[in-house]
């Protein structure tokens, strides 16, 4: 794992939806080690810990990070104060584990929760349409990034907790039907803890290897501080790993979710 | 050129900016950013005889310009950490400093003869851990429980011995005189101060633990007035730590009486930190054309 901090340009900035904002930023030395799961950590004003948000597109040739994160508090929303042309100061790629992209012509779908989707469009790109895109927000005002994971290919099945947009559901709902057509090669998740739990179990019964991204309050983000840990089951017997040096991304079936 | 090395309970250190224990692993991350040899030392992780697996989550808030932590020692224990990463630290040309924690004195002394056997150059006696159920803070915060820890701990410890002192304590040079007077050779302070959030839409403490240590720069100025009182109350060497982030933060503390700093919270926000601590307290001799950093020790002149 290679990683490494610095200041760099804010060439892009969106408000995408409501809290939600959409960045790209010039930073090739970490674009070109990044991979898809990984996550950068980002220096927020007069706050103390850097905030930790996930790589959602990598452009290499131009040497550009694309992120899209939610306000969910007063660090996230000083660093989407930040301006086009502004500095933004960046640590990464970290994530010793991001998503292992199996053969291209294999069958993947992508499971995004709200502010999960993000991580999951460098998948996309790489599966194109063999890739099935579920996407779940709470209402038609939260939905982010539904174009463009249809320009990548892939099948986009769009749900809302409300029904104010496409249909109402759950992205299990989702899922359920589309393997009751087709079994893929891979289920990859990012989104809440209890989708996450919901998918596991459904992905164990069938037998299909599911990859999901956790996220847990960091310190380091470098897998010094041991903050970050995260519940797991090895040969039989539960241990503390830790979200940002053994993942962010982990075999589901690893993973205890307490309740 | 400014001589920056220090000397703690005869070791040497090149220059006095060490890595505060619990804030850099086994240095190995922080190795993917700078070579470890720029830095004056390093405190390890807080280390137990056996493993512990430490606190569930959340083990980690924020506060105004610091952190709670409860990690609660997490730590492979002392075989795991002699087997796969001693052999590998030994080779970075800087001092290695072995943070020692237990849960009962027997587990100390057992652990503290390993490390003296062990490649590590010294001993940092961790007696302040708030975040464990048994032991850690239990024995620093009473004078007499730290005396009977120590006074254990030195018949078995080979290597200098530092004490790394709670300043969750009434009068902590009472504390640093207790362990002083049963043979510590340094004492290093300040480790966490207890503390608390609560979110308040759950109701719930932040923190798993429900209370954790407080570190970062809000606690500077309590850590600078403990290391001044400590300095003033014993002959032993002091190593200063606590919210730490700037070079004149470091050079405040030698002032008050630290004789080296370790640099913590400070390298979560800023990796490099420590390199540019030690880089600002050079080019500040040399403007003030002091030869010796030293020569600064001790050096406030209090009203």
């Amino acid at each position: 794992m290679s990683y490494i901090q610095g200041v760099y340009p804010i060439i892009k900035r969106k408000a995408i939806a409501k809290g939600m904002f959409d960045y790209t930023v010039h930073c090739p030395e970490i674009a070109n080690m990044a991979k898809a799961g990984q996550f950068v950590t980002i220096t927020a004003a007069n706050h103390t810990l850097r905030r930790p948000i996930s790589i959602c597109e990598i452009d290499k040739e131009k040497g550009n990070l694309r992120i899209v994160f939610e306000v969910r508090g007063s660090g996230t929303e000083e660093i989407s104060k930040l301006a086009e042309g502004q500095l933004m100061d960046i640590m990464g790629p970290l994530g010793n584990n991001g998503f292992e992209l199996l053969d291209k012509g294999k069958k993947a779908i992508v499971i995004g929760g709200g502010i999960g989707t993000p991580p999951m469009l460098e998948i996309a790109n790489h599966y194109g349409k063999n890739c099935k895109a579920v996407l779940g927000f709470r209402s038609a005002d939260a939905c982010i990034l539904e174009k463009d994971f249809a320009q990548t290919g892939a099948e986009v099945l769009l749900t809302t907790d409300d029904g104010t947009k496409v249909r109402k559901g759950f992205v299990t709902d989702v899922l359920n039907e589309e393997l009751s057509k087709e079994i893929p090669d891979i289920i990859y998740a990012c989104g809440p803890k209890p989708m996450l739990k919901a998918l596991v179990k459904i992905a164990e019964e069938k037998g299909i290897r599911l990859q999901v991204s956790l996220e847990e309050r960091m310190g380091c983000g470098i897998g010094a501080c041991l903050v970050c840990a995260c519940k797991v089951r090895i040969k039989g017997s539960e241990t503390y790993k830790h979200v940002c040096k053994d993942g962010p991304v982990f075999e589901a079936e690893e993973v205890v979710f307490d309740d | 050129m400014t001589n920056m090395k220090v000397n703690v309970a005869g070791v040497e250190f090149k220059n006095p900016v060490l890595t505060a224990s619990g804030c850099f692993g086994f240095g190995r991350e922080y190795e993917q950013m700078y070579p470890l040899e720029k830095l004056g030392g390093i405190c390890l992780k807080g280390m137990t005889l056996n493993e512990k697996l430490g606190n569930p989550p959340c083990r980690i808030a924020e506060t105004p310009k610091g952190i709670l932590n409860s990690v609660g020692l997490q730590n492979p224990g002392v075989e795991a950490f002699l087997k796969k990463d001693m052999d590998y630290l030994s080779k970075k040309n800087t001092v290695l400093v072995a943070n020692a924690a237990g849960s009962c004195i027997e587990d100390y002394c057992a652990l503290v003869e390993r490390l003296s056997d062990s490649k590590v150059d010294m001993i940092e006696l961790n007696i302040s851990c708030p975040n464990v159920k048994k032991g850690g803070v239990a024995f620093g915060t009473k004078a007499e429980a730290a005396a009977e820890m120590v006074k254990a701990v030195r018949k078995v410890c080979k290597k200098p011995l530092m004490v790394k002192l709670s300043p969750n304590v009434t009068d902590i040079t009472e504390i640093a005189k207790a362990v002083e007077a049963e043979g510590a050779d340094a004492v290093s302070l300040i480790n966490t101060l207890l503390g608390m959030r609560i979110d308040i839409k759950s109701r719930r403490p932040v923190l798993h633990n429900n209370v954790g240590g407080l570190s970062g720069p809000c606690v500077f100025p309590i850590a600078l007035r403990m290391v001044w009182q400590v300095s003033n109350a014993v002959k032993i060497p002091v190593v200063g730590l606590g919210g730490i982030e700037k070079w004149e933060d470091a050079i405040e503390m030698m002032m008050a009486g630290a004789r080296a700093i370790q640099v913590g919270t400070a390298m979560f926000y800023n990796p490099y930190a420590p390199l540019q601590i030690i880089e600002g307290m050079e080019n500040w001799c040399k403007e003030n054309k002091i030869d010796d950093i030293n020569d600064i020790v001790g050096t406030v002149k209090p009203w």
